[in-house]
């Protein structure tokens, strides 16, 4: 495992987590988004580590204002992720990407994967209903269409993290392109549960491994 | 399948068959435990762990699968309080669609 360091466009340096040599192919991996990717962190590395077990090199950088970031995440928005994950892609010279979830979103030009998919709308479209649902136990309406408003004028928390206006308003209209650059991979040839979906945080080691299989047939070593 | 519920059909089925997948997966438990699940099975208020951000991501992830919408005002008590009613639920959904 190496820690590495790129800079981001606006100026932040930001950290990366990379495995295996990098002689030949290299993905760029984007992380789960949110909630997900806690859920999902743990199977994201052990994919990554079973990439480089069968001789494939990958690379996940922090998104700004996600894990060890330093940026607010408040400032944050799809446009702006995007322009990273491409600078990133070339900093860290990468070849490939593997997608997980909502990170399919903001995948850069190159050739690779995207595992379960996710459009930014329906990322959206989870958390305001989690905020809603939330509301409504305590006691109070909040539906999701005025909060929708109200976070494309102010911004807003959701599960815990800040969104800013234009993050929301964004994510609101982000659909998958229609026809994909990037091979889907989809929850069921895992052959498992859907980890994201745990209410608590959970792994399996043998979904990894299926992960790395798949993309590592995919592409010559 | 008891009286209250609509005449079966073959979707209904496919459809019983993904909520109890997605459950499975949402719950951690085995297809033999979900399998166990009645109409009467207690969900959101029985099961603790069963958070807001939980069946956020149930209901999501059940509109993913089944091509359908939940609007915000039908998420109430008697469509998450059990597993029959859940069901109920996004099977009439399915055949407003």
């Amino acid at each position: 495992m190496q820690l590495q360091s790129w800079q981001a466009p606006g100026g932040s340096e930001e950290l990366a987590i990379g495995f295996g040599p990098g002689n030949a192919a290299r993905l760029l991996v984007l992380p789960a988004w949110f909630d997900e990717s806690n859920k999902l962190r743990h199977f994201t590395i052990q994919a990554m580590r079973a990439l480089e077990k069968r001789g494939l090199a990958s690379v996940m950088p922090d998104l700004p204002g996600c894990n060890e970031s330093l940026a607010s995440l408040e400032h944050q928005d799809l446009a702006g992720w995007r322009s990273c994950v491409a600078d990133a892609a070339t900093q860290l010279g990468c070849t490939h990407v593997l997608a997980i979830r909502a990170g399919a979103n903001i995948a850069p030009a190159l050739p690779g994967f995207a595992f379960a998919p996710l459009a930014g709308k329906s990322a959206l479209r989870a958390l305001l209903r989690a905020r809603s649902i939330s509301a409504k136990e305590a006691g109070r309406e909040e539906k999701s269409a005025d909060l929708l408003q109200l976070g494309k004028a102010e911004g807003l928390d959701l599960a815990g993290y800040r969104l800013g206006a234009y993050m929301i308003a964004q994510l609101a209209d982000a659909e998958l392109p229609a026809t994909a650059p990037l091979t889907e991979i989809k929850q069921a040839e895992l052959g498992g549960p859907a980890l994201w979906l745990r209410m608590e945080p959970d792994h399996d080691q043998q979904q990894a491994e299926t992960l790395a299989a798949l993309i590592a047939a995919d592409i010559a070593p | 399948m008891s009286e209250n519920l609509p005449a079966l059909r073959d979707d209904d089925v496919e459809v019983e068959l993904i909520l109890r997948q997605v459950l499975q997966d949402v719950l951690g438990l085995n297809a033999d435990d979900v399998a166990e699940f009645t109409e009467e099975t207690g969900l959101f208020g029985h099961l603790p762990e069963l958070d807001s951000m939980a069946v956020a991501g149930l209901l999501t992830e059940v509109e993913d699968r089944l091509d359908i919408l939940i609007e915000d005002d039908e998420v109430d008590g008697d469509m998450l309080e059990t597993f029959g009613g859940l069901l109920s639920f996004v099977i009439a959904k399915r055949e407003e669609g």
